[in-house]
C-alpha cells in the first residue's frame, strides 16, 4: 500500500521541473513541453485525491478530463503561434521575440 | 517494502529522470523524445492509481496527438533551433532556485495535512466509476455544462490554431 503522500510529493517534483523548464529554457516549443510536465503534476494529483479520498465520487474524474481537453487546445493553439513566429521572425528562441516588449 | 512500493519508486525515477532530461537536453528533439517516455510512466502511474480509463487516455491524447504535435513543431521550425545558442537564458539559476524552493514549499505545506500519509482505501468492486463518469458527463444536473464547454473550448482552439498557422500571412522572414 503506498501512502497518498508518494504520488503527491511525486507530483510536486514533476511540476517544479516543469517550472523551471518554463523559466529556463529559451526554446518557444521546449516551454511548451515544460507547460505540459505542469499540467500532467496536476492530472497525477487529480487522480490520486480520486483514488484516495473519494473513490466513489466521479467529481475530480471530471476535472481531470476537462483538464486533458485543456492542455489539447493549449498546445494546439501554442505551437500554432510558434509555427506563426517562425514563418514570420526566423526563430523560436523566445528573448529574441520581444516586439511587445519596451 | 511491498511490490507495489518498488514498482512505485521505480516509475518515478523514470518519471522525474525523463522530465529532467525535458528540461535539460540541449537537443529538442531529444526532449521531445525525452517527453514520451515520461508521459508513459505517467500513464502507469494511472493504472497503479485504478484509473485505466485515464491511462489509456493518456496514450492516445498525450503520445498519440499531443507528442506527435510537438515532434511536427519542431520539424517544421528544426534549423532555427539548431543555432540558437545556449538551451537557458541567463536568468535560469534563479529558475532553478524558484523551482526547488516551490518545491520545498510544497512539501512542507503538505506535509502539515493531516490526511498526507493516508492508504488507499478498498474499491468495492460493484461501484462502476467509468459508467458513473459518462453519466455524469452528459446529464445536466452534472456537468453538461462544462462538458460542451469544453468541447466548445476544443473547436475554439482549432479555428483558432488553423488560422494562426495559415500560411498566408507570412510576411519578411
Amino acid at each position: 500500500m503506498i501512502p497518498l503522500s508518494w504520488y503527491l510529493i511525486l507530483a510536486a517534483a514533476l511540476f517544479c521541473l516543469g517550472l523551471f523548464g518554463v523559466l529556463a529554457r529559451k526554446n518557444a516549443v521546449a516551454i511548451l513541453m515544460g507547460i505540459e510536465l505542469m499540467l500532467n503534476a496536476v492530472i497525477i494529483n487529480l487522480i490520486a485525491f480520486w483514488r484516495y479520498l473519494k473513490p466513489d465520487q466521479v467529481n475530480a474524474l471530471v476535472f481531470a478530463l476537462i483538464v486533458f481537453a485543456v492542455s489539447a487546445a493549449e498546445v494546439a493553439v501554442g505551437l500554432a503561434l510558434v509555427i506563426s513566429i517562425y514563418r514570420r521572425r526566423g526563430t523560436v528562441a523566445a528573448d529574441e521575440i520581444d516586439l511587445m516588449k519596451w | 517494502m511491498t511490490p507495489d512500493m518498488i514498482l512505485f519508486l521505480v516509475i518515478a525515477l523514470v518519471t522525474l529522470a525523463a522530465g529532467f532530461m525535458v528540461v535539460t537536453t540541449p537537443n529538442i528533439v531529444h526532449a521531445a523524445l525525452w517527453l514520451i517516455l515520461n508521459l508513459f510512466a505517467v500513464a502507469v502511474l494511472y493504472v497503479m492509481l485504478n484509473a485505466g480509463f485515464f491511462a489509456m487516455v493518456q496514450v492516445v491524447v498525450y503520445i498519440g496527438a499531443i507528442a506527435i504535435l510537438f515532434i511536427f513543431a519542431i520539424m517544421l521550425t528544426r534549423h532555427a533551433m539548431r543555432d540558437s545558442g545556449p538551451r537557458f537564458n541567463t536568468d535560469w539559476p534563479m529558475a532553478a532556485i524558484l523551482g526547488v524552493a516551490l518545491l520545498a514549499a510544497l512539501i512542507w505545506i503538505l506535509s502539515r495535512w493531516q490526511s498526507f500519509m493516508t492508504l488507499p482505501p478498498m474499491l468495492t468492486s460493484d461501484t462502476d466509476i467509468l459508467r458513473q463518469l459518462g453519466q455524469a458527463l452528459v446529464s445536466p444536473n452534472a456537468f453538461f455544462i462544462p462538458f460542451e464547454i469544453a468541447s466548445v473550448l476544443l473547436v475554439a482552439a482549432m479555428i483558432g490554431a488553423i488560422y494562426v498557422a495559415w500560411g498566408k500571412s507570412g510576411g519578411k522572414k
